[in-house]
């Protein structure tokens, strides 16, 4: 039998098992933590820093900071919410992100946190960095532009297809996504039905020729604010 | 695939057994022999070790001293810390580019020279300092540095350079180094007679849990800033179960403006490695790693001679002093140039032969560290005080410094001062004392800690060096009344753009962002609504960072804020008409201008 552990979610008693984290104890139990790099099928990372809580005080990510009995922990509040709001500004201005002209407007979750934390333009000063576009490979684009650093592709190509695709590169503000060859995507064993290409949470990896299919009014968040879904099953 | 870089790769590779744990060895000893790591060697080593070519290149791109395209057959890196800039690095640089007529990150066209920058290489106390290879050149001139560029056009060789031998070990023949130790002050515990063995055989006389006991009775804690109590993280380290633990030292000395490790290694190997055999001991480990940094290079071969000598007798190895049962030897893994490395999980991840990026806690160290098994990632300094605290007992330890603070701390002074160099003082000296020990009466600022530290003015010199006032690894900066302490801030943020290991957005980009903000005020286009800018977004990089190196980054920034607001006050002007004062109408408009072929009618 596997320990039951409880703690305080935002005043709120929430029962998990030992082992899990507070993202997936507080998923369990209906709350969503708002998120970036996390995905539930692939190892926890840690990185984009969005799903930030105080654990009796402290600032911890909830995707890799395991429950403890009767640990304190607090998400949705004005001082946490201030520095998701600073981090996903952070993530706009860092890359190149035109949502208007995205293909992933609407589905993507950068924008939908943005929509969440109502975000209409960042307060830090946009940093215009070059970034390479491989088109190379004949399904799939890679737009670095994008890119938000959050290692889904790297870690769902070793996890899950078994393969080696995406690596990170380079260090601090020239730390970039590179590919398992020389000659770009195509080089490479990627294959459009991978995991890696469907986790990417924004427009940088996309499958060529889908872009627009669904009409703006039925695309992911067009309705429904990011981390509704998870809120909505509480409430059923 | 090109036969001559196989002839060179394969007896590397073969050499570590074609194992991935030591690709940065492999990787370093590639980068020495050919002048940098190709894309072929990357396809190659990947072969050998049976990795993707993208995990390769992905450990090349992470590391200062390794680079994807080819260096000259000299490397010259100019030490570009902000006290080396003060003591006039950077007309030292501007002399070594005129001389080999190329600018800062080129080489010469005939591929023999090249020119670079590098943060701190812990020689501040003889600055300016430059790394030429592995030779540490000190006391830079625009003279001296025409005359290395004949010379290494004469002859590559940069150990002839050195003329003069430092003092002490830094005139042994396997350091022959100009390096000079500027021991300025001894005290009781650190820099005083060691007689080998001596601590070593009282500890294996307890048993380990005694040991352990006896460094909490002492209550020794990390000397490399953060002050975690050593005896509990050793105790946590043996209390997890496993087949095999690591004792690591962190000889990562990064942080800018601290040197105390330098000199330990150069004088006090044997303490060290005496104090990392107590600790295995202690823990239950059989193996102990060094972690050098690699702009220590030049002290390696001197260190391994002494590990040699101590397996000869008998202080390590099978049976360490006749104890049937303890197995325990030591290796060096030699860092490549990353900052983040002196963080204790980064160590780890970059001894695995990794990039140096921190990972994620918990699980900690002592829980699952090394290769997956527990291990006590422990400063020098530290395990140098474990030493001793056998040696003399820990009454004795404790009877230095006080209550929550016990024994002494090396610092490293360096900046605006008569005497720069290492001072053994009691935990609790006040600020006041050690300015008046390195002769720097007249300091306006003191940096306590390095760049993630504090800046402290006059006002506070009163307060002490311990854990409860300022905690500190031990560098000290002093800034004279003629430096600008902006520009000092702005110093430490490049630092800490350049060190960040990208891992977690705050740190990734909030450090970018606050030294825009610095620049902006600083190029006199500051308003006064930038300083609560500046505030949060310090804040935030502190609260929401990933690990240490995030968490104190923005401390130049709030530090100076707190204690020196008027810094920033003073340059800051309200906007004009409405307008953002960095807002230049007429360069706005100037394109429009030239088309129209009139002056703006607004301007």
């Amino acid at each position: 039998m596997e320990k039951v552990v409880t703690f305080l979610l935002d005043g709120e008693v929430i029962q998990g098992q030992e082992g899990q984290s507070i993202m997936q104890a507080a998923d369990k139990a209906g709350k969503y933590i708002p998120r970036l790099c996390a995905h539930k099928d692939l190892t926890p990372h840690g990185s984009c820093r969005i799903c930030t809580v105080l654990v009796n005080g402290r600032p911890q990510s909830a995707c890799t900071q395991p429950i403890a009995d009767g640990i304190l922990v607090e998400s949705e509040t004005p001082k946490v919410n201030q520095l998701r709001t600073d981090i996903i500004d952070m993530l706009f201005v860092e890359g190149n992100h035109f949502c208007m002209f995205c293909e992933k407007s609407g589905n993507c979750e950068l924008q939908a946190l943005a929509y969440r934390f109502g975000i209409t333009a960042p307060k830090y000063p946009y940093q215009f960095p070059q970034r390479d576009v491989d088109a190379s490979h004949p399904d799939i684009f890679l737009d670095r532009d994008r890119c938000v650093l959050c290692g889904r592709c790297v870690r769902a190509s070793k996890e899950l297809d078994g393969k080696n695709v995406f690596q990170f590169v380079g260090r601090g503000v020239e730390k970039r996504i590179a590919v398992n060859s020389e000659k770009g995507l195509k080089d490479t064993d990627a294959d459009v039905v991978d995991k890696a290409i469907s986790v990417c949470p924004v427009g940088a990896i996309l499958k060529k020729r889908v872009g627009y299919a669904v009409p703006v009014g039925r695309r992911l968040y067009d309705h429904q604010p990011i981390g509704s879904a998870s809120e909505d099953e509480t409430t059923k | 695939m090109s036969e001559r870089i196989k002839a060179v790769l394969d007896p590397i590779c073969r050499e570590v057994g074609n194992d991935r744990t030591s690709l940065l060895d492999i990787l370093r000893e590639v980068q020495h022999r050919c002048g940098g790591v190709s894309g072929e060697a990357v396809d190659l080593i990947a072969k050998r070790l049976n990795i993707a070519r993208v995990e390769v290149e992905s450990v090349v791109s992470f590391y200062a001293f390794l680079s994807d395209k080819p260096n000259g057959n000299v490397v010259i890196r100019i030490c570009d810390d902000i006290i080396d800039r003060m003591h006039g690095s950077e007309t030292v640089a501007r002399a070594f580019e005129s001389e080999l007529g190329i600018q800062m990150g080129q080489t010469t066209e005939d591929g023999k020279i090249s020119l670079t920058h590098t943060p701190c290489i812990g020689m501040c106390d003889q600055a300016p300092a430059a790394l030429i290879d592995d030779v540490v050149v000190t006391h830079l001139s625009s003279d001296t540095a025409r005359s290395i560029v004949a010379e290494l056009r004469e002859n590559p060789d940069p150990t002839r350079l050195v003329k003069e031998l430092g003092n002490g070990n830094n005139a042994h023949d396997l350091v022959s180094s100009m390096v000079q130790n500027n021991i300025r002050l001894r005290g009781p515990v650190l820099l005083a007679d060691f007689e080998p063995g001596t601590a070593l055989k009282k500890a294996l006389s307890l048993s380990p849990v005694e040991v352990i006991r006896n460094v909490k009775t002492a209550r020794l804690r990390g000397r490399g800033g953060a002050g975690f109590p050593t005896g509990m993280k050793w105790e946590f380290t043996r209390a997890t179960k496993a087949d095999k633990r690591y004792i690591i030292c962190n000889a990562d000395e990064g942080e800018p403006g601290t040197f105390k490790d330098r000199v330990l290694l150069t004088e006090y190997p044997d303490l060290l490695f005496e104090g990392m055999t107590i600790g295995g001991y202690a823990i239950g480990a059989a193996e102990g790693i060094v972690y050098l940094r690699g702009e220590y290079a030049y002290l390696r071969k001197f260190l391994e001679s002494v590990l040699e000598r101590r397996r000869e007798e008998g202080l390590i190895g099978k049976n360490v002093c006749g104890v049937e049962d303890f197995e325990f030897d030591i290796r060096i893994q030699m860092g490549a140039g990353a900052y983040i490395c002196g963080e204790e999980t980064a160590l780890i991840s970059s001894c695995e032969g990794l990039r140096g990026d921190p990972k994620n806690r918990p699980p900690f160290p002592a829980q699952s560290g090394y290769l997956g098994y527990p291990s006590s990632v422990n400063n020098v300094e530290t395990l140098c005080c474990a030493a001793r605290i056998m040696e003399h007992g820990p009454g004795w330890f404790s009877s230095h410094g006080t209550d929550r603070s016990a024994g002494t701390k090396l610092l490293s002074i360096s900046g605006d001062c008569k005497r720069p160099g290492i001072y053994e003082v009691s935990l609790s000296t006040s600020l006041k004392e050690i300015l008046s020990l390195a002769g720097a009466e007249d300091a306006q600022a003191l940096q306590v800690g390095g760049p993630s530290g504090q800046m402290v003015g006059r006002q506070e010199f009163d307060k002490t060096i311990c854990y409860d006032d300022f905690a500190t690894g031990g560098s000290m900066m002093v800034f004279g009344p003629q430096r600008d302490l902006l520009e000092v801030v702005h110093a430490f943020l490049e630092f800490f753009v350049e060190e960040s290991c990208g891992y977690c957005t705050p740190c990734r980009v909030g450090n970018v962002l606050l030294k825009q903000g610095i620049e902006k005020i600083l190029d006199g286009k500051g308003e006064p609504a930038d300083l609560p800018y500046l505030e949060e977004l310090a804040q935030t990089v502190k609260m929401a960072s990933r690990c240490g190196l995030g968490q104190t980054s923005p401390n130049p920034v709030l530090s100076t804020l707190k204690r020196f607001r008027s810094e920033y006050e003073r340059r800051v002007k309200p906007a004009l008409d409405g307008r953002q004062p960095d807002f230049d109408l007429s360069e706005a408009v100037a394109q429009a201008v030239s088309i129209v072929g009139r002056e703006s009618t607004h301007s």
